[in-house]
């Protein structure tokens, strides 16, 4: 056994360098303790994907490129695609690259990449004001549109109100939106209806900027021009004004976002990272100083991978913080959970998913899980056909329960996909056995207690302050590691166990006339060790 | 006075004073110092646990036979042929998990004890499970044993509902330090195990007789289906349950184990199995703490060194005895 001075040894170490490596980065880079708006600099990748096609054929690729815009200053970009000559353009007023490529084949990916420093008091803006394009559709989807435009402009006084009345216009005019929003998206029919007012209005595609996130799409909104050249920017989901908290505008014209020539079944799929930059580079960026742009001296964290990579890492960083919760809450609590670890995968998927939608379907697999289980133990199969079987109705759950909430129009069901499905299949049979043996009140008790757990362990990892505190602060690591080690050491009672041993230690406790054992073998042992 | 806040939960602190162990306790500083890694095996696979046993001339139950291939599964009618009776148990089980407990063969019909009519089909099944790991900690491949019934000594017949009683003694370092009867009831479903609803009764080490019974944590004085009187259980041949229990810690060299023994009508106590982390319920049936004990048995030896294993049967029952002879 290692001695204890090591053990104590190792974990200071661990604790003074893991504070001290924090301390140096909080210090050197000004990253904050808390998260907040203080030096915020994104890093936005751009993934195109696509087929060349088969015979060996001169590719090109178009793509929309995001520029100045209020709040955000585009500091930088680059772009990674090998063998590839790349121009930039300025294509009616919207920045495209153009990659070409004289001989291509097989499967392509381009990368671009750009990072942008938010800052609050940047004003400048790129967007023109679009042309007011002939409105010329066929009937009766004219008269619709006029009906709505009619109906709205007479409650309104200027462009912006205008919008407002739109919508409001479609939802009250049920069956001329009925109509309409079956032919028309959403965000091209407003855009329509102004323009058969004169207003001068587009499409724009903006992306929100989330720490750590891969596989992000465009999302679309609405802008829209009054006679000052002043623009507001419209969701047409919600309905309201303005872009949001974190939204960056991609593409602020009304052309597509992606042209291949030469090519097919082409994809882009956005991966944002956050950063925290120093005052001195902050102002520089701000002011543009070129002398920031090369290296900071000593880079600790993980801002030299690829962004893709980056916000794989950031996830990844987030297990010892739910495998903490774990170990708190067994050892230091002392609950009880159907396999040790299963919770913190449970809080993974929680995470893709969000909790309501998490839960439901957690429960919703493992309900109907458990019923195909007690039908399958009566079919005396050997276990691992059992489990297989299990496994592949988990996966048949799933695509049903992704599809219904789909077709239903919620769109977070597809995401219970990210469940492990693997996991939850032995969880379904080891409850299934528990059932039998044990009864429905322990598989309750154990199941309770593994959700309790990963929703405590859902609950840490999507805090933004530990977020925040995890993906900027790598010494952390270092400090949940020596805390777990500390904890595997930690012979105190559970908490648990103080309940359990009450009716002990009252019984004990109660006057017998005799003397306390323990008292009595203490006396004994003092005796013992006297005559050593 | 009393100053702890909390209405259900007792002090830590009060705790500490009647030397209660908790789970942490128990793992860091007794199994994790006491018992090597390396015996663990001997101990959570009941055949090896048997064939030393066989060597130590320590008596345990009788082993029919063993099934260890899938393919060798038919065969279990003819392992069993002349049986009355018999138990099949998982070789690496524990918590009483996957042991089926067969009381009557009559030709293609087997009984449990509370009556339940299984056929060769369903026992077969039950044994493919046990082979492929359904009850062996983390679902490893295991094998399945088949054993003698036990013919429980007659003194118990009123203190057992379906099942068999057996006697658990904790010995930590040869030293028997505290020990009880599991009896099984019938919300146990005819097993010994505590938390499944069987009742424990504290035995005194002195004298073999009880000194309190439990049953879900809830202190009671008669069984809940029989109706005996739990105060008056005697285990009879204490002395030789005891030297048994003590002579386990010389054949396994572990530290800190449960040792379970039932004693058998015609061949007196036997080793059923060994527990390497033998649970913490002893000390509500007993109503003692286990630490003022295993810290005397430490200081006690570090005193006297190595006494053979009657000798230490007899300093246990002298300091931790609650009822005098
Ligand atoms: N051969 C047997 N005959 C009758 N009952 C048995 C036999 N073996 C075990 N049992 C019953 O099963 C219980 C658990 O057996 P044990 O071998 O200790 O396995 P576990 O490791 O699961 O506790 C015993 O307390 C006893 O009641
Ligand atoms: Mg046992």
């Amino acid at each position: 056994m290692i001695s204890r001075g090591v053990y104590y040894l190792v974990i200071a170490i661990l604790l003074i360098t893991g504070i001290s490596l924090m301390c140096y980065q909080h210090i050197t880079y000004s990253v904050p303790w808390l998260p907040g708006k203080k030096n915020v600099a994104w890093d936005i990748e751009a993934k195109i994907t696509f087929q060349a096609n088969k015979e060996n054929l001169p590719v090109k690729v178009s793509f929309a490129i995001p520029t100045q815009q209020p709040g955000y200053k585009v500091v930088n970009e680059t772009s990674a695609s090998p063998d590839y000559g790349l121009i930039y353009k300025d294509v009616n007023g919207q920045q495209r690259a153009e990659w070409s490529k004289r001989l291509a084949s097989g499967n392509q990916t381009l990368y671009y990449r750009v990072e942008v420093l938010a800052d609050e008091a940047f004003n400048n803006t790129l967007m023109t004001v679009p042309e007011v394009s002939e409105i010329l559709e066929p009937e009766p989807y004219y008269t619709a549109m006029v009906q709505i435009k009619d109906a709205a402009y007479s409650r309104s006084v200027d462009p912006f109100s205008l919008t407002h009345e739109i919508f409001q216009e479609l939802n009250n005019q049920d069956q001329n939106a009925k109509l309409l929003l079956n032919k028309y998206k959403k965000a091209d029919l407003i855009v329509k209806i102004l323009n058969l007012a004169k207003i001068p209005a587009q499409q724009v595609t903006a992306i929100k900027l989330e720490d750590g996130r891969r596989n992000q799409k465009l999302l679309t909104y609405i802008a829209v021009f009054n006679e000052n050249n002043e623009y507001h920017i419209f969701d047409p989901t919600s309905e309201t004004i303005g872009l949001g908290k974190d939204v960056f505008i991609w593409n602020n014209n009304n052309s597509s976002t992606i042209d291949v020539t030469g090519g097919e079944n082409a994809n882009v799929n956005f991966s944002i990272v956050r950063n925290f930059i120093s005052d001195q580079k902050a102002f520089d960026l701000k002011h543009n100083v070129t002398n920031s742009q090369g290296k900071e001296y000593f880079d600790l964290s993980v801002n030299t991978l690829p962004i893709e990579e980056r916000a794989v890492f950031k996830s990844v960083l987030l297990i010892p913080i739910g495998v903490l919760i774990v170990v708190f809450l067994r050892i230091i609590v002392g609950l009880k959970t159907s396999g040790t670890f299963m919770p913190v995968l449970i809080a993974m998927s929680f995470l893709q998913t969000n909790l309501s939608v998490g839960l439901i379907g957690f429960l919703a697999i493992v309900g109907i899980g458990l019923i195909i289980r007690s039908w399958l133990s009566h079919l005396n199969l050997l276990l691992v056909a059992r489990i297989s079987t299990v496994i592949i109705a988990v996966i048949g759950i799933i695509g049903i329960l992704s599809f219904l909430t789909y077709k239903i129009g919620i769109s977070d069901g597809i995401k219970i996909t990210f469940f492990p499905m693997i996991i939850l299949s032995w969880t379904i049979e080891r409850m299934s056995i528990l059932w039998e043996e044990e009864g429905p009140r322990e598989v309750m008790k154990q199941g309770s207690g593994s959700l309790l757990v990963a929703v405590l362990a859902y609950l840490a990892m999507n805090n933004t302050i530990i977020q925040h505190v995890t993906f900027n602060f790598l010494g952390l690591q270092l400090i949940i590691l020596a805390a777990v080690l500390l904890m595997g050491n930690y012979t105190g009672y559970r908490l648990s166990e103080l309940k359990r041993f009450k009716p002990l230690a009252e019984q004990i406790n109660s006057p017998t006339g005799q003397k306390l054992e323990a008292d009595r073998l203490k006396q004994e042992i003092k005796e013992l060790k006297k005559d050593l | 006075m009393n100053l702890w806040p909390l209405k259900k939960y007792c002090s830590p602190f009060t705790l500490g004073r009647l030397g209660i162990m908790g789970m942490n306790q128990r793992n860091v500083n007794y199994i994790g110092r006491y018992n090597e890694r390396a015996l663990y095996p001997l101990v959570d696979n009941k055949l090896l646990t048997k064939e030393l046993a066989l060597k130590n001339k320590v008596s345990t139950t009788n082993l029919i036979g063993s099934i260890k291939h899938q393919y060798d599964v038919e065969n279990f009618t003819k392992i069993v042929k002349d049986k009355s009776g018999f138990c099949i148990k998982p070789a690496h089980g524990s918590g009483g998990k996957g042991i089926l407990v067969i009381t009557k063969a009559e030709g293609n019909s087997f009984y449990k004890p509370n009556g339940q009519a299984l056929s060769a089909m369903d026992i077969e099944r039950h044994i493919s499970n046990i082979l492929a790991g359904l009850f062996s900690l983390g679902g490893k491949q295991d094998f399945a044993l088949i054993e003698d019934l036990i013919n429980f000594d007659d003194v118990f017949a009123d203190y057992s509902y379906e099942g068999v009683p057996d006697v658990r003694v904790i010995v930590f370092q040869g030293y028997p330090v505290m020990s009880m009867m599991r009896l099984s009831t019938a919300a146990s479903d005819g097993k010994a195990n505590l938390h499944q609803g069987a009742v424990g009764v504290g035995i005194c080490l002195r004298s073999g007789k009880a000194v309190r019974a439990v049953q879900f944590n809830q202190p009671i004085e008669k069984h809940p289906d029989t109706g005996a009187l739990l105060s008056n259980l005697q285990v009879p041949q204490w002395e030789n349950v005891l030297n048994l229990a003590a002579r386990c810690y010389d054949m396994s060299r572990l530290g800190y184990i449960g040792t379970d023994i039932v004693l058998d009508k015609k061949r007196g106590p036997l080793l059923l199995e060994l527990n390497a982390r033998p649970g913490m319920a002893i000390q509500t049936a007993n109503g003692a703490g286990l630490l003022p004990r295993l810290h005397f048995v430490e200081a006690f030896i570090e005193k006297y060194g190595y006494l053979p294993p009657e000798e230490r049967v007899r300093i246990s029952q002298e300091h931790f005895g609650v009822h005098n002879i």
